[in-house]
């Protein structure tokens, strides 16, 4: 438990990258221990796959989009249709696949604008301070204090309702809170030592935000991206189940569901499948997140 | 007597405390209440206290890391009480800062090398990346540490290895001064006498001059030259360690030696009898009037509540701040007879002060 | 002097973890007892394993990961390994109080000094076996009697406070009063100085020695802070590695210590008399992963013999009631 000199040293760390390989290798000890978010892992994993390669894993990929074929409309899950057809006629299980496909390309939007926007004016605020922080920590508060599918519904009712502008919704208010979380971690930072440390080396301010202060806001910001993954879907399904968000025929989830739950109880499938697919990967981003902050914390652990 | 190359005079630092909702001051820690010493080339000056007197806000102060509200601080003859651009450069090259907790000193996220390499990138010390190489093995040397090292990250290190590194980004440098905030108060006591070691040679090789701090006052008693005890924001008594401890005049020395944790007889048998009627430490926002340790003095009279004592000479180098320095410091040959057991007869007159 | 009876007897303790380098074997054959009434230091630098040998010996080391491969612990003559949770915890409440290192994360910070000892009392008296619920009343009076005995000013007022309004010594004093209000056999003290300042933390020891002699409580003080092993501790245990290097009286192991990692230690110390230090022990503590064979501190020993690799050495009688594991002082070897 204890490092040492003589003894214990197991791999003479002379470069970088041995270095950095073994701490990668400690870093899956400590998450494969847990088996839960293993299993979140693997729940992403599969659902990533799938959305990336959904032309070629899926039985009827000519069915996504804007496809009709009112023949063979609202049979029940079979042999030929795992999940059954919907209104039109298309395999449920294809269109889930393809709706999924929005719904991650919704995250990885509104994540990609968000969060980068979110850290830089996080980090401004925590180490500028004063009135500065005042000010950008009070918007912030403003912002968090709205419920994130209220204001993005009203965002979106502003506009005619789309994808894109459903996705700029949810990132605008998105951004408070890695803000928030850039904001506190900066906060704290700053009074370490190792910052101290830097100062009166003469390092300049941006040399202490990039080398000192953002590299320990990476952790927590990679489980915070992981966790809001799954919520961010979840936003944007809500929208698209108010008919705010993705419009047919590039239908995402939320709005499977939302045409889906016309039918209801009758044809149940249309509803039920696209629900618990949202259900299993906002829950497998959530297991893989958690497991995520629990092994990262370890691997810095002091 | 050659020239100091480190002073303070009259340093204050005053924290504002904000609260309410517009922010407004509303009153002062005063951390630093009017402290002056000086340091000679190639000396370990101490700088003991509990906690709240205030020795590190002075470390901090003294490295700029807070500007001091008044008062003046001298590098090797220069006046670095404000810092420009250009002073600047020379001031953080001159003199250096090891910090006290092991475990933030040192930025988890960064291996050894990264962080040692830093101070040379600052200051263009290394013209390539071999060259910084090659640098951060020779500082590892100097603090006894293998390059095996050099891509570990601090969690994989000890606490005094944690420290060698702190001591090795310090050193990156190459500072005339070091300020030691602590540097082994987290360590157990053979790596303290390790470190402390270490501390030894590099002054020597290096010629270097310590500010060392701490509340260990053994540790002081061993290592440095001369020595200030601070208390409340203000210095009480300086002088040499010998003299320090030997024949200690200022009341709160008295108790704080008294109260030393000794681990021998022969140690218990040095102490002299503590001063104090208990209490606590009082608060830096409100630091009683006059000489701070006067509600928990034994000596106390109202004088002492009344003015800050001015400094008394009571011995060349001894300094002591206290309305009854002489008097105790005449009567200490007795008390320090007393403290050591010897027959009653030998004393005139015992006067309990 | 009549022979106490034992309260804690732990003997040849193994505990063993579970880690990603392998398997970690912490404590290796760890012994020690502490008798009613008596005062016992445990001693040791960071790592050596003193406190993963407390909180086994209170049961409260977590199980996995710990593994306890060999030895037995014995609390009042009842076996703590094999007992389950809630059975130590029974027992527990009857017989033991621990204080920690920190006063302020010991304490609730929401709610005051009162409202915590009530909880304390009540908790013991109910452990107590004392059926009818208590009184308000008598809970104030206890509560007040408690923290008028570590001489705290003013009770009434103190019990309406809240521990960040106190001073660490004061909070210590206040830990201490709701340690000892219970009246416990055994006290378990972690580090209780280090957070504070040294003349309060030479208040607080005294009081805690004067308390605990006054009530014939034992203590089981964990330090390595050997300054107040001296000040608190009759008789010590000097651990090094997982290992017990010695025990005895402690003024005479401090005053004249016989195993070499002991008297490394003595003269690493600082002396409020200014001599030269020694430099700290060559080498440094084993990897519990890679621990040495025999005695382990072998490997940094100038007196080391071929033997001190091969077999842990059994502890050796040098005085009365001086033990000292270490072949330089004849032995057989353990086998």
């Amino acid at each position: 438990m204890m490092p040492s000199d003589q003894h214990g040293l197991r791999k003479p760390e002379d470069s970088r990258w041995a270095a950095f390989r073994d701490r990668l290798s400690r870093g899956w000890y400590k998450f494969s221990r847990n088996r839960i978010s293993l299993i979140g892992g693997a729940m992403v994993l599969f659902f990533v796959f799938l959305a990336s390669f959904a032309h070629f894993v899926t039985p009827y990929p000519h069915h996504a989009g804007a496809y009709t074929d009112f023949a063979n409309a609202f049979e029940p899950p079979s042999a030929a249709h795992w999940f059954g057809t919907d209104s039109l006629g298309a395999d449920v299980l294809t269109r889930i696949v393809f709706g999924s496909q929005i719904s991650f390309m919704l995250a990885g939007v509104v994540l990609g604008i968000s969060v980068p926007f979110g850290i830089f004016v996080g980090l401004l605020a925590g180490y500028v301070g004063g009135k500065t922080e005042t000010l950008i920590m009070r918007i912030t508060d403003i912002f968090l204090s709205l419920p994130a599918l209220v204001m993005a519904l009203a965002i979106c009712a502003a506009f005619t309702p789309s994808i894109d502008k459903a996705m700029l919704a949810v990132a605008s208010i998105w951004w408070t809170w890695h803000c928030r979380l850039v904001h506190g971690i900066t906060r704290s930072i700053k009074t370490e030592e190792f910052v101290q440390a830097s100062r009166v080396l003469g390092a300049s301010h941006l040399r202490i935000i990039f080398r000192d202060i953002l590299p320990n806001c990476a952790s927590p910001i990679i489980v915070k991206i992981t966790l809001d993954a799954g919520f961010v879907i979840l936003v944007g399904a809500g929208l698209s189940f108010l008919g705010l968000g993705a419009q047919p025929p590039a239908e995402d989830l939320g709005t499977m569901i939302s045409i889906g739950s016309k039918y209801l109880p009758e044809r149940w499938w249309m509803t039920v499948f696209p629900s618990l697919a949202i259900f299993l990967i906002i829950l497998g981003f959530n297991l893989l997140g958690d497991g995520l902050r629990d092994a990262l914390a370890v691997e810095e652990g002091v | 007597m050659c020239d100091p190359i480190l002073g303070a005079d009259d340093l204050k630092k005053h924290f504002p405390l904000h609260y309410g909702l517009l922010h407004r001051v509303r009153g002062y820690v005063k951390a630093v209440d009017g402290v002056t010493f000086e340091v000679l080339p190639g000396e370990i000056f101490g700088l003991v206290g509990e906690s709240g007197s205030g020795k590190s806000t002075v470390a901090k102060t003294l490295v700029h890391l807070y500007g001091a509200t008044s008062g003046t601080i001298w590098l090797k003859g220069r006046d670095v009480s404000q810092l420009d651009k250009r002073t600047s450069k020379w001031f953080r090259r001159e003199i250096q800062m090891v910090f006290q907790d092991p475990k933030s000193s040192l930025n988890p996220r960064r291996d050894v090398m990264s962080t040692l390499e830093d101070p040379l990138v600052i200051y263009g010390l290394a013209k390539s990346r071999r060259e910084r190489e090659s640098i951060v093995r020779s500082l590892l040397e100097q603090v006894e540490m293998s390059s095996r090292y050099m891509y570990k990250h601090p969690s994989a290190l000890s606490g005094g290895q944690r420290q060698r590194i702190a001591i090795a980004r310090a050193l990156a440098v190459n500072p005339s001064f070091l300020v030691l905030d602590e540097p082994t108060s987290a360590l157990d006591v053979s790596v303290q006498a390790k470190l402390i070691g270490l501390f030894v040679r590099l002054r020597e090789e290096l010629g270097l001059s310590y500010l060392f701090i701490t509340h260990n006052l053994s540790l002081v008693r061993t290592i440095a030259a001369r020595a200030a005890v601070m208390y409340v924001g203000r210095i009480y008594e300086l002088g040499p360690v010998e003299q320090l401890f030997r024949h200690p005049v200022h009341p709160y020395t008295r108790t704080l030696i008294a109260a030393a944790p000794v681990v021998s007889q022969a140690e218990e048998r040095v102490k002299p009898r503590k001063m104090s009627r208990g209490g606590e430490i009082p608060s830096l926002i409100t630091p009683p009037s006059g000489c701070a340790f006067h509600p928990r003095c034994s000596a106390a009279e109202t004088r002492c509540s009344e003015e800050l004592p001015s400094v008394v000479e009571v011995k060349p180098g001894h300094l002591v701040r206290c309305w009854r320095a002489q008097e105790l410091a005449n009567s200490n040959g007795l008390e320090d007879a007393v403290g050591r057991g010897e027959p009653a007869s030998n004393m005139r007159n015992t006067r309990r002060p | 002097m009549a022979e106490r009876s034992l309260l804690l007897d732990v003997r040849n303790l193994h505990v063993h973890f579970r880690v990603y380098e392998g398997l970690s074997r912490v404590l290796d054959g760890v012994s020690l007892q502490v008798r009613e009434g008596e005062r016992v230091g445990l001693v040791g630098e960071t790592g050596c394993g003193k406190t993963v040998a407390m909180k086994a010996a209170m049961g409260i080391l977590k199980s996995p990961p710990a593994r306890f491969p060999a030895g037995e612990v014995f609390l009042a003559g009842r076996d703590v390994l094999k007992m389950s949770p809630t059975e130590i915890l029974a027992m527990k409440g009857k017989l033991i109080a621990m204080i920690f290192q920190d006063p302020l994360s010991s304490l609730n910070p929401v709610f005051t000094v009162g409202q915590q000892m009530f909880d304390v009392i009540r908790y013991g008296r109910r452990r107590a076996g004392d059926g009818k619920r208590a009184v308000r009343a008598t809970l104030r009076r206890t509560a007040i009697e408690a923290l008028l005995s570590v001489r705290l000013p003013d009770p009434e007022r103190m019990l309406k406070m809240y521990p960040l309004e106190l001073s660490g010594g004061m909070r210590q004093r206040a830990l201490i009063a709701m340690a000892l209000v219970n009246r416990p056999r055994l006290l378990v003290a972690d580090e209780p100085g280090t957070a504070l300042d040294v003349t309060i933390q030479a208040q607080i020891l005294e009081l805690l020695k004067g308390l605990v002699k006054e009530a014939q409580i034992a203590v089981l003080m964990i330090t390595h802070d050997l300054g107040v092993v001296r000040e608190i501790a009759e008789r010590v245990y000097i651990m090094y590695a997982g290992q017990v290097a010695e025990t005895g009286q402690a003024m005479a192991i401090l005053d004249a210590p016989e195993h070499p990692y002991t008297k490394g230690l003595m003269a690493s110390v600082p002396r409020l008399t200014g001599e030269v230090l020694a430099e700290g022990i060559p080498g440094t503590v084993p990897d519990y992963t890679e621990a040495p064979p025999g005695c382990r501190f072998h490997p940094r020993c100038a007196h080391r013999m071929d033997i001190c690799g091969e077999r842990k050495p059994l502890p050796v009688e040098t005085a009365a009631g001086r033990y000292v594991a270490c072949y330089l002082y004849g032995g057989e070897s353990h086998v």
